[in-house]
């Protein structure tokens, strides 16, 4: 079953990529979608069984994939209460958004590829979440990161989809090369990549060392810093962010599936999965808490003034699994699991949402020249209201009551605050701050979109429909998903049944629980948020209901700070300065004067060149004249024979 | 009676002697129209025949004529490719003669008196012998040369090529003389003998006009100058009559000059071999890339293949000779097959000459193309086509005997040679299609186009033949 899980995707791509010429458009929408929710309804059994049953029921070994000398593993998947989270969460969100597909896609030419990547990416992405070694969970991340490539350049007649594909999939290399060495380094330390075996033997290895270059460093952290270096390029954080919202030039059900809800969270996934490892270097979580806390923090304020839809809820994303990442700093790895699941769900609602806004705004993604569409989208403006107060956790502190968000990130906040380190404080602090214009940009978005008057020309007011049921009817489940996930998951993710719930899949060292820690905070830090949530909401309404006039007003007054945060903290125009320009410029010369001029014009160009003129000399010494052909002829002979003589008498 | 068993071993030549004189009258006696017809078919039986008698009287090695004449394996080796050469050529000669005009009884007279030249050339045991069969051969072809006699090119093509030729020949005797003025023999045993214990520069001076007078023969470089012109000149089944079968049997004579009675004197001829090898892959793959004719690039290509054979016989060696026996008898089989789609290159009846006239071959007669792709795949010497082989054996028997130099300029040679067959390639397939050649080209045209890109391609299933016999006949030559 759970071979089935992981492999009906694969089919379901494999049907649609190949022959999805001769069952039609059609036939592949259905095929791919069918196969998935096929898919999403055994993961659901499954979770059951592990999670909620208890009953691990450990690996299922498809084979053996490599044995070179100690290098030596399976195909092998991994079953446990960490990966049936994942495996509903990927599977559900999947099946959700291939129904979405049906009609958002409806009007595209190449529809059974679309369905094909669609299908793939889920299947690389159960290939990571329930890899047993490094090298089968290193498959499904890279799978994931071409499938991305793929659909972030699925209009690839578009150049800045194209331009944004080869950004996300070269900045993902960096982190991927981070990765490749984590893992090289586990392979050097523990001598093997399959799971079980690295975690036994890592309380072992604690205080070892590496020597790279003349520096002894230490191990584990080097070891543990270089996979976050993978985690942070997959998951978008700070320095490795860049991609994620130039991603947006897909389709917005890929956006929505992997730029949202699954593949981004596969960095938070990945560290959740090494806990046993990361719990044994301090610096490493504290590397990661301050991360975590900075992306959060960054990209929240640039969220507050992008105009694009679709980056605001990107933004809005990076910033989402910087919180997951203080939480992993913190070792709160429930937590983060927990928010994973809540956000996968709200996030992927908003995101579909947004896709239904644009759908009905004939493609339309800027939202100043939106606004005033409540009446006309009614279904769409209630699931936007569900998924931003989710996002900016809205609920009643001190109980479980509350929107999906709400407990799953006020349960960050709580345990970064009662983790009691100097990090900890760091992440609450920037959680907090993040928290305000979380809710803030929330509100920005639905008052800018769907309130005040009308900013579009006549024609697009004119069309401006509710999406079809086949694109509504799936938001139906997230919309769900984001109001209740919350309070059914918290007892079972981070509250009295979590150890229970996540058995050995998780490891926390004693005096790292911060989990248990949040349960006894202060009253005032489980009232903060929701207070920060509800400013930032009034904030919003003040803003862009109000008092129309003050957003402008601000912009002008606080103008640096505006730039800075419109201009996304010059990130990519610091990147282009110091990375991109430089390689292309060094690119441009190797290739121009190394490649070109160097070794061309020597190499083949130069032969090539020299052979041709001496074939014009060569054969102009055929000059027709019978003359000048006897005087070769006894040229020849006498050179011959002095050359004989010559070497005879020397 | 006895005198006659006694030349029993030239009794090949001696038919075909015969028959040629007997056509001869038959031509100008016999029925006006029907000679033509009637010559060509009794010279190709002539020739069947004393293919037919040289392959019983095959074995063992004997003598005619006073030792004048030696029929060996080796001689029967060298004999059944010209005679094969011969063959063909007069074969296809048929449509183009009648075409042009110039269909005329004396031309398969002429190349059947060639054909005893080069026989005799192969089986000389004595240097009068050898320049004998060399001068019949010569006036025989100096004739064919400028058959169209109407055409300035071609009568220009014959008078060049006697003037040089007659140049060459002079060399020849010269270098002869002097040979005989040092040693005082003219048969090969005898000389052999002589420079058991080394000799004096002054044969060695005589060797090189020897060379000079057998290289020019086999149009290798210096003295190949006469190729591109004549080759241009002459009809296109001259041309390909030229491009093999005298070539065959130059170099019978070469090896068998340098390696019989000069064998001794490896050390003082290798030199100027491995030179005039070079010098020759050098011009053939170099100027035949500046060629917009066909048979002028055939010319320079079959210098190119000159040059490669040379190698084997620069190494000296046993591997060398049967490297060259393997390279000439692929080579004759390719350049017959070549010819035979070059002479099907003909538009609204005239004949075509030039590369460019090939362009979308592919498109227009994909049959022609396939063979004629692999001709030039061939050619080039690319695995897995006979090509390959040929070259293969002779540059393995110049890295035995430690000649890396030579061995490596002749991969490089081959390398740029490549160029321009693959440029052939190139146009038949990707150029701008012309206008369809006239079909159907002629069936004997057709069935040598198959047949012999069947075996450039099929080489590789059953190569043993050839190179078993190869060995063979190399062998006796160091038998002596």
């Amino acid at each position: 079953m759970e071979a089935a899980i992981v492999f009906l995707p694969l089919l379901g791509a494999f049907v649609a990529g190949f022959f999805g010429r001769f069952i039609g458009d059609r036939g592949a929408q259905y095929f791919a979608c069918t196969l998935l929710i096929f898919s999403g309804v055994l993961s659901w059994i499954v979770f059951f069984d592990v999670a909620v049953m208890g009953n691990v029921a450990g690996k299922i070994d498809l084979g053996t994939w490599m044995r070179v000398g100690g290098f030596d593993f399976e195909w092998m998947l991994r079953v446990d209460q960490l990966t049936a989270v994942m495996l509903i969460v990927v599977t559900t969100i999947s099946a959700v958004v291939h129904v979405y597909s049906i009609g958002y896609m409806h009007h595209d030419p190449h529809t059974p590829r679309f369905f094909a990547y669609l299908s793939l990416f889920t299947f690389f992405m159960l290939m990571l979440v329930t890899a047993d070694n490094l090298i089968q969970m290193f498959l499904g991340w890279e799978g994931v990161g071409l499938c991305s490539y793929l659909l972030i350049g699925f209009w690839y007649d578009r150049p800045s989809a194209n331009a944004a594909a080869i950004k996300a999939f070269v900045v993902n290399r960096v982190g991927d090369f981070g990765f490749a060495l984590g893992i090289f380094g586990i392979f050097v330390l523990f001598d093997t990549v399959r799971f079980d075996e690295i975690f036994a033997a890592v309380p072992g290895q604690a205080d070892a060392t590496i020597t790279f270059l003349s520096w002894e460093l230490p191990a584990i952290t080097t070891v543990c810093l270089l996979l976050f270096v993978g985690a942070m390029g997959k998951s978008a954080q700070l320095f490795l962010h860049t991609w994620l919202p130039d991603a947006m030039e897909g389709p917005t059900p890929v956006s929505a599936l992997i730029h949202a809800a699954t593949m981004v969270t596969a960095g938070v996934f990945m560290v959740v999965r090494m806990s046993p490892i990361f719990e044994y270097s301090e610096t490493a979580l504290a590397v990661v808490t301050i991360v975590g806390a900075a992306t959060a923090f960054v990209a929240a304020t640039i969220g507050l003034t992008q105009n694009d839809i679709k980056r605001v809820i990107a933004y809005s994303t990076c910033s989402q699994l910087g919180y997951m990442f203080f939480a992993v700093g913190v070792s709160a790895y429930s937590a983060a699991m927990f928010h994973l699941t809540t956000h996968a769900f709200f996030k992927a609602l908003l995101f579909l949402g947004a896709g239904a806004v644009i759908h009905a705004m004939s493609d339309e993604q800027d939202m100043r020249k939106m606004g005033g569409i409540r009446k006309m989208v009614p279904v769409t403006h209630a699931y936007m209201w569900i998924g931003s107060l989710s996002l900016a956790g809205i609920g009643i502190p001190g109980t479980m009551i509350g929107f999906a968000g709400f407990n799953s990130k006020d349960m960050i906040l709580e345990a970064a605050f009662g983790a009691h380190s100097w990090v900890g404080y760091i992440a609450f602090g920037a959680g907090i701050a993040a928290a305000i214009m979380t809710a803030f940009y929330s509100w920005r978005l639905i008052f800018m979109t769907f309130y005040g008057q009308p900013r579009c020309d006549e024609r697009t007011l004119a069309h401006v429909h509710e999406s079809p049921k086949v694109m509504l009817i799936p938001l139906a489940v997230l919309a769900a998903g984001s109001i209740v996930a919350g309070m059914i998951g918290y007892n079972a993710f981070v509250g009295g049944g979590m150890d229970a719930f996540w058995g050995d899949s998780i490891l926390v060292l004693e005096g790292h629980d911060s989990i248990e820690a949040a349960h006894h905070v202060p009253t005032w830090v489980k009232w903060l948020p929701i207070g920060m949530a509800l400013g930032g909401v009034g904030l919003a309404w003040l803003m862009y209901i109000g008092r129309p006039g003050m957003a402008a007003a601000w912009a002008k007054a606080l103008r640096p700070l505006y730039l800075l945060s419109y201009n996304k903290w010059y990130f990519d125009e610091l990147y282009d300065l110091i990375f991109v320009r430089p390689a292309f410029y060094l690119g441009r010369n190797l290739w121009k004067n190394g490649d070109g001029a160097i070794i061309d014009g020597v190499g083949p160009d130069g032969i090539a060149a020299f052979t041709q003129r001496l074939s014009k000399r060569v054969s102009a010494l055929q000059s027709g004249y019978v003359y000048h052909y006897a005087f070769a002829m006894l040229i020849g002979v006498v050179v011959f024979v002095t050359g004989y003589l010559f070497v005879q008498a020397g | 009676m006895e005198q006659f068993s006694e030349m029993l071993p030239a009794l090949p030549e001696i038919i075909l002697a015969v028959s040629g004189m007997v056509l001869l009258m038959a031509g100008v006696f016999g029925p006006r129209k029907r000679a033509v017809g009637l010559v060509t078919n009794m010279t190709l039986a002539a020739f069947i025949v004393a293919l037919a008698l040289i392959a019983v009287v095959s074995g063992g090695s004997a003598t005619a004529f006073g030792d004048m004449f030696i029929t060996d394996q080796f001689a029967i080796f060298m004999k059944v490719m010209i005679l094969a050469g011969s063959f063909f050529a007069v074969v296809m000669s048929g449509d183009y003669m009648k075409n042009e005009g110039i269909a005329r009884f004396e031309f398969p007279i002429l190349i059947l008196f060639a054909t005893v030249g080069m026989m005799m050339m192969v089986s000389a045991n004595n240097l009068l012998a050898l320049y004998l069969g060399l001068e019949l051969q010569s006036l025989s072809l100096y004739v064919i040369a400028a058959f169209h006699r109407d055409s300035l090119r071609s009568s220009e093509a014959g008078l060049k090529y006697f003037v040089l030729g007659a140049l060459s020949s002079g060399m020849l005797l010269y270098g002869m003389s002097i040979i005989y003025g040092y040693t005082g023999a003219l048969e090969f045993d005898a000389l052999a003998a002589a420079f058991g214990e080394g000799a004096s520069a002054g044969v060695v001076i005589g060797l090189v006009f020897m060379i000079a007078g057998m290289a020019f023969k086999v149009s290798a470089v210096p003295f190949h100058m006469w190729t591109p012109d004549v080759y241009e000149g002459a009809p296109t089944p001259v041309t390909a009559f030229f491009s093999v079968a005298p070539k065959i049997a130059g170099f019978a004579l070469f090896l068998r000059v340098m390696l019989d009675p000069f064998g001794a004197l490896v050390s003082e001829w290798q030199t100027i071999i491995v030179v005039i090898a070079v010098a020759s892959m050098a011009v053939g793959s170099l100027a035949a890339i500046a060629q917009r004719n066909i048979k002028r690039l055939m010319a320079y290509s079959s210098i190119g293949h000159v040059g490669f054979a040379l190698i084997g016989l620069a190494a000296g060696s046993l591997a060398g000779v049967r490297g060259v026996l393997i390279y000439l008898a692929i080579y004759l089989v390719m350049n017959i097959g070549a010819f035979a789609v070059i002479l099907s290159m003909r538009r609204h009846g005239d004949m075509l000459e030039s590369i460019d006239d090939l362009a979308g071959l592919s498109k227009n007669n994909p049959k022609m193309w396939a063979v004629m792709t692999a001709f030039m795949l061939s050619l080039a010497g690319i695995p897995w086509f006979a090509g390959f082989f040929g070259k293969f054996y002779v540059f393995m028997s110049a890295i035995e005997v430690e000649l890396y130099t030579l061995a490596i300029l002749g991969v490089l040679a081959s390398v740029i040679s490549a160029f321009y067959y693959l440029r052939i390639v190139k146009i038949m397939y990707f150029d701008e299609a012309a206008e369809p050649f006239d079909r159907p080209a002629g069936k004997s045209l057709r069935v040598i186009m198959w047949g012999s890109a069947a075996l450039v391609t099929f080489f590789i299933v059953y190569p043993a033949p050839l190179v078993n016999s190869a060995g063979v006949a190399a062998a006796a030559l160091f038998a002596g």
